[in-house]
Formats: structure tokens, C-alpha cells, sequence
């Protein structure tokens, strides 16, 4: 993001995951028993945000990985399995292997998340809105998370599908690398998704590709930037109250 | 433009509008408009209607392209009310997190409050360990925040159309609803009640017994609303037939609540998957079949009434426990519980003189344990849930991310009103322009959830 600063000790004190483990991002981090792997997205050293010669705080050696739940296996409980079986099947239809257009499936919480390739998005969304097995007639939008140390896929766009006829909701998620924010549009499968993708494209900086009039839907045409991205800043003043001095919240003291 | 002599002006605007004929209307001109309109000529007028709304709804902008009367595009322009409350909340504790996101719609607060604790506590994994009382308390909570938010939809659906009678009627008995919400949580609107792992407060005494008192009264609100209101030949007029969106178009657009039950679909989640123990009360899910404006209002009328017989049963089950002795109202792990309780004092309300008396006094450990949970806050595990409710409007949906760190590393609100408001266009097109304020009005948006 070229207007954004960086905030303090936010970006510096943080390293990519594979150099710290010199290792991809498909790093894995044992996990305490009865729980699902976890890749490995970064590791904070430090507390309070603060780093180098000024950091007397006496946490400068503290090292926390950051590490979100990894790839599931089966049996994924309850309708998971079938959703999955069956989509693989209509895929298989399509002449596309499961395994080309859906990387991982994650389960955490009872929440069902399928990691699909963006050259496939549509391909699946229609399948999973079309077969009447599975039946996701309704798109809760799609919403970004900006990972930036998430090498090569920095950019995620997620959506919440719901199946009215089965009682059923899954999750899709999408990954774009930053120099290439590009994700095919899915308003030709859900049409309520016409807003949403606006709105990721406006905080975000995500392309959706065939979008009938991808602009700015919360921001001001003119706004430089994408405001929700990590690299971009909150912004704000310090405040005077009674002789002492609150700073702005993203100067505050953060606990990493 | 001068507004003495409304006169075109060629626009200088972005491109592709050069040489368009501009007017600026400043009220009561427009008689000479439409005259300095009709000697133009020109075949196709937009219209400006807004940016602002004189209305509840907050501000928005409708940009309609008209051939006499009738609307032949429209579409609506969002984003005055941006305050990135998403973004706030990504340098705030997961506490802190409640006092943002119940600024977001303002009408109905508690549930987004609802549903970004329900959000937080499954990330925690701790949804089984919320107090059975605490439950009780979020589902009294929303279900008079529902009644409250339909009123405003209906009340302020009247005034747009000159009924300031519908908007008076209507605001009065939410009153009663913002009279128990200030004896609840101390304030009319922004609560920051439902925290997560349970509610700020319990219940004052008595409390239960002011609700009772106060369902008649809205009930009675409720009647006279209605009787004013669904016979009345001349809203039937106004509304039947008007911003029409049947099932299919609904559900392509995604837009649910009173929207898709209006146009026949018995979709509630509620009902679909219960949260907050909804499956254990006593309710029907409303339909009609008119799927426009006048059959939103139906359903909202009823679904009020059905609110109501949840509340009475949440009473009876909180009185029923009421006599059992204390319940907490907060989950038991002090390291997610907050540790204070609220106290009203000779200065104010504030944390109760016990608290401090042990905190200041007695024990260290309580201090800092006090301190670190307030300043620095509690860590949730890395992951990212996504929790939907039934909002009065439609589907809100809450998608966290955690890092596993003391704030949210992304939190997203689904708000009903920013998917719904896309259905405008395909309600307006084709009416007139006074339907589109009928159409509005039906959809029911608050601007400050769309824009967040």
C-alpha cells in the first residue's frame, strides 16, 4: 500500500513466517493434543511495541508465533463430509479434481471452511448454489482480511454461504497475493454480492474481476488508499484531559 | 446556481456529463424548474434526491433517472455515515469491542451487541459456560429491541408520507421500551451491555415487574398503530402494490427478515439455528404473501406481537429464578470475566464501593488482576468464527478474526440494512417518484449499520 505508513513498532517488529522458520507458510505448529494443526502465519517478538536499543521494558526476548488452525481431516463431522463428498462429485462432473479447486478444508468451531483457488471460484460457487444436494441459495457477501505476512496470498476474501433448503452454512475463502489482488466477481452467481464485493474492493484494494461497476462504496471517489488493510493507518490525535495526555489509540500500548 | 432564478447551467462535472443541463433546487422552485426543464427539452433528468434524510433512517443519497413521473433507474449512494467503526475495533480490546460495534445501527444496538458477543465467546469456546440468566437477559433485551426497531421502521415509514400521527403513535410506546433499557443499562441507546461471557449488570429489582406493567401499554400502541394504519384506505393506497420484490428476487439479492417473510418464505434463524436458546420459547414465524411494501408492514406488525409473547415467557422464566436466590450473570473464569461490578453512589454510577474496598485494601493480587484484565485485556485463540443472527432488519452476520492476541485482528459486520438497501433500485424502477419514499421506507434502513 503506497499511501499508508507504517504504524510504530507495528510492522517492524514482525517477521514474516518463513524467515523465522525458514520454512513457507505452510508451516506446521504441533498442537497441544486433540487439536487440529496450525500453520504458522508470523512471529512477534517484544511486548508493548516497543523494539531495538529503546526497548527497556525488559520483554525484548519474548517470542510469540502467531499460528491460525490448518487443515483438517476427516471425518469433518456432521453434514461437512457430505457437503464436501458431494461437491466433489459435481466438480468431478465439471472435469475439475476436488484437490485442483479446493486447497485445504478447515474446520474449527463447528464452522466448516473450504479454501478454494480463485481461478475456480465461480465454478464452485455455481455448484454449490445449483446442486440440489447441496443448495446455497443465499451469499451472505464476502468480506476481506489482509494478512500481510501471509506470503504470496496476502490478501483473503471470505464468504459465508447459507443453504435455506438444507438448514446448512460453510464458509469459502479465497487468497490473492498483493502484487496481484485480482479474484473473479461473484455477482453473476449471487447478485447481492454486487455491495459487498464494492465495499472489500474499497477497503481492501481486491479486484473483482467482471464486476458490472467495481468504485469506492463507503469511501469518497477520490480517497487514496484502502483504509482497512494492515499497512494503512487508524490515524488520530493525541488528547488533553486534565494535564495529561491520552495518545491516539494506534499509539497506545499494544500487547502483540 | 442562484436559487432567485433557477436557470440551467452546462455542467462541468467528471466526465461524460459535460454540456448536461444542472439545476440546484433550493425548495419552492420548482415550478420555474420544470418550466426552464419543459423549454429545454431534454429527454433524460436525474434527480438528486438527497444526500441527507429529514427522517431516522441517517443519510442517504438516492440518484433517480425520471421520464415525467416515473422512475426509469435509481440508484442509492452510501457512505455519508462511514466512521470505520471496523477499523477501530481492531485497536481496542475484545471488551471494548461491544461500546463500537452498538453504534452501528443505531435503532437496534443490541443485537449487534448480541451477535458480536456470541462471535467472541465462540471463538473462546466458552458458549456453553454463559449463565442460563445471562441468556435470559439477551433474549429480553432483543426482543424488545425488535419491537422497538419495528416501531421506528413503521413510525418513521409514516412520516415520510406525511403522517406525522404514525410517528408520534409509534414513538411514544418505544418510549416505554427506551424507559426499560435506562433502567437496565443506564442508557437509551449505546449500551455496551452484553459483554462477552454474559451482561454488564444483572437486572435491578423489580425490573421484571416494570416490564409487565409496560407490555400492556405497548400492546395497546401496537392496536392503536395498527388501527390507524392497515385499514386506512389511504395507506393501502400508498403502500399495496408498491416496492414490489417477490421470493425469487429476494433471495437474490439476499435480502431476508421482514423483506423475504413478506414475500412468503417462513426463514427465520431464530427458528433455523437457534442460538441463545430461541428454540425453547413459544413463537410463530410471520408470513404474508403481498411481497411489497404494505405486506412488510403486516409482518412487522405481527412479529411485534410475537416478541411480545417471547418477553413473557423470558419473565416468567427470570421470576422463576428471581425466587431461587442470586444467579450470576457473568461467566465463572476470571480471566475473561470482567471483574467489576457497577454501583450506584452519592457521585454517580460507578464500581461498587465493595470492589474497591477489596481491590484497594485487602488484596494485591485482586488489583492486579483487575488492572491487567482492564488495561491489557484477555487473549482469544487464533482462528475466525462467523456468527448470524435475526436482526429486526434481516441477517446480520459477525465474521471475527483472532491472532490470538488481546484485540481483534479483523472484525466484519454483515449489516441487513447494507445488503437490503441494494433492493432500491429493482423496487423503484418503474414507479414514481412517490413510491420511492413508500420503497424506502419498506426496506427500513439505518444508515449508520449500512455505512458502519
Amino acid at each position: 500500500m503506497s499511501t499508508g505508513t507504517t504504524g510504530p513498532g507495528e510492522e517492524q517488529q514482525r517477521e514474516p513466517a518463513h524467515e523465522a522458520q525458514e520454512a513457507g507458510s505452510q508451516q506446521l505448529v504441533q498442537p497441544p493434543k486433540g487439536v487440529a494443526p496450525l500453520e504458522l502465519l508470523e512471529v512477534r517478538k517484544g511486548l508493548f511495541g516497543v523494539r531495538g536499543t529503546g526497548d527497556t521494558s525488559g520483554f525484548g526476548r519474548l517470542e510469540r508465533t502467531v499460528a491460525m488452525p490448518g487443515p483438517s481431516t476427516r471425518p469433518y463431522g456432521g453434514y461437512f463430509d457430505e457437503v464436501v463428498d458431494i461437491l466433489a462429485e459435481v466438480l468431478e462432473e465439471a472435469s475439475v479434481a476436488f484437490e485442483d479447486a479446493v486447497e485445504k478444508v478447515v474446520v474449527f468451531r463447528g464452522e466448516m471452511t473450504l479454501y478454494v483457488v480463485r481461478e475456480h471460484l465461480e465454478l464452485v460457487a455455481r455448484s454449490l448454489r445449483d446442486d440440489q444436494d447441496l443448495r446455497f441459495e443465499l451469499c451472505l457477501g464476502v468480506n476481506g482480511v489482509h494478512y500481510p505476512n501471509d506470503a504470496g496470498r496476502e490478501l483473503h476474501a471470505v464468504y459465508p454461504l447459507l443453504s435455506v433448503t438444507h438448514n446448512r452454512t460453510i464458509r469459502l475463502e479465497v487468497a490473492a497475493p498483493d502484487a496481484d489482488p485480482h479474484i473473479p466477481t461473484l455477482t453473476q452467481v449471487y447478485p447481492a454480492n454486487n455491495w459487498h464485493e464494492r465495499e472489500t474492493w474499497d477497503f481492501f484494494g481486491l479486484i473483482f474481476d467482471g464486476h458490472p461497476a467495481l468504485t469506492r462504496i463507503e469511501m469518497p471517489d477520490d480517497w487514496p488508499g484502502h483504509p482497512q488493510r494492515k499497512d494503512y493507518p487508524l490515524g488520530g490525535i493525541p488528547v488533553e484531559y486534565k494535564g495529561a495526555t491520552v495518545p491516539a489509540p494506534d499509539q497506545r500500548r499494544s500487547y502483540n | 446556481m442562484s436559487s432567485t432564478t433557477p436557470s440551467a447551467t452546462r455542467g462541468a462535472g467528471p466526465a461524460g456529463t459535460e454540456g448536461v443541463h444542472e439545476f440546484t433546487a433550493t425548495g419552492g422552485d420548482w415550478d420555474q424548474i420544470s418550466a426552464e426543464a419543459e423549454r429545454l427539452g431534454d429527454e433524460r433528468i436525474v434527480v438528486n434526491m438527497g444526500p441527507q434524510h429529514p427522517s431516522t433512517h441517517g443519510v442517504l443519497r438516492v440518484v433517480l433517472e425520471i421520464e415525467g413521473e416515473t422512475v426509469t433507474e435509481a440508484r442509492a449512494g452510501i457512505g455519508f455515515l462511514h466512521t470505520g467503526i471496523e477499523k477501530n475495533m481492531e485497536f481496542r480490546t475484545w471488551t471494548q469491542g461491544v461500546t463500537f460495534c452498538t453504534r452501528m445501527d443505531y435503532v437496534a444496538p443490541l443485537f449487534q451487541e448480541a451477535g458480536y458477543c456470541l462471535a467472541v465467546e465462540k471463538l473462546l469456546d466458552i458458549t456453553d459456560d454463559v449463565p442460563e440468566r445471562a441468556t435470559l437477559i439477551r433474549v429480553l433485551m432483543m426482543e424488545l429491541n425488535r419491537v422497538a426497531s419495528h416501531m421506528v421502521a413503521i413510525g418513521s415509514g409514516g412520516n415520510e408520507l406525511g403522517a406525522t400521527t404514525m410517528m408520534t403513535i409509534a414513538f411514544r410506546d418505544r418510549e416505554e421500551i427506551m424507559r426499560i433499557f435506562e433502567a437496565v443499562t443506564g442508557l437509551r441507546m449505546n449500551h455496551a451491555y452484553i459483554r462477552p461471557g454474559g451482561v454488564a449488570q444483572d437486572l435491578a429489582p423489580g425490573t421484571t415487574q416494570m416490564v409487565r406493567d409496560a407490555i400492556p401499554k405497548i400492546r395497546n400502541g401496537i392496536a392503536e398503530l395498527e388501527k390507524i394504519t392497515l385499514a386506512n384506505p389511504i395507506f393501502i393506497g400508498r403502500q399495496q402494490g408498491v416496492g414490489y420484490l417477490p421470493l425469487a428476487g429476494a433471495i437474490a439479492l439476499g435480502a431476508a427478515g421482514p423483506i423475504l417473510r413478506a414475500a412468503g418464505l417462513p426463514f427465520d434463524l431464530r427458528r433455523t439455528q437457534p442460538y441463545c436458546g430461541y428454540e425453547t420459547y413459544d413463537f410463530e414465524i410471520v408470513t404474508e404473501t403481498g411481497a411489497d411494501a404494505y405486506a412488510r408492514m403486516v409482518v412487522r406488525f405481527r412479529e411485534m406481537r410475537e416478541s411480545l409473547k417471547i418477553v413473557q415467557q423470558v419473565l416468567d422464566r427470570l421470576e422463576a429464578q428471581d425466587r431461587q436466590g442470586k444467579h450470576p450473570v457473568m461467566v465463572a473464569d476470571k480471566k475473561i470475566a470482567w471483574p467489576a461490578q457497577l454501583a450506584v453512589g452519592t457521585d454517580g454510577q460507578g464500581n461498587s464501593l465493595e470492589h474497591i474496598k477489596e481491590i484497594m485494601g485487602t488484596s494485591m493480587e485482586a488489583l492486579i488482576h483487575h488492572f491487567k484484565l482492564v488495561t491489557e485485556g484477555f487473549r482469544v485463540p487464533a482462528g475466525q468464527v462467523y456468527q448470524q443472527i435475526e436482526h429486526p432488519k434481516g441477517i446480520l452476520g459477525v465474521h471475527l478474526v483472532s491472532d490470538g492476541g488481546t484485540r481483534p485482528y479483523r472484525a466484519h459486520f454483515r449489516d441487513p440494512s447494507f445488503n437490503n438497501l441494494q433492493t432500491l433500485g429493482i423496487m423503484c424502477e418503474g414507479g414514481t417518484i412517490a413510491d420511492v419514499v413508500v420503497a424506502l421506507a419498506s426496506i427500513d434502513p439505518v444508515l449508520g449499520g449500512v455505512d458502519r
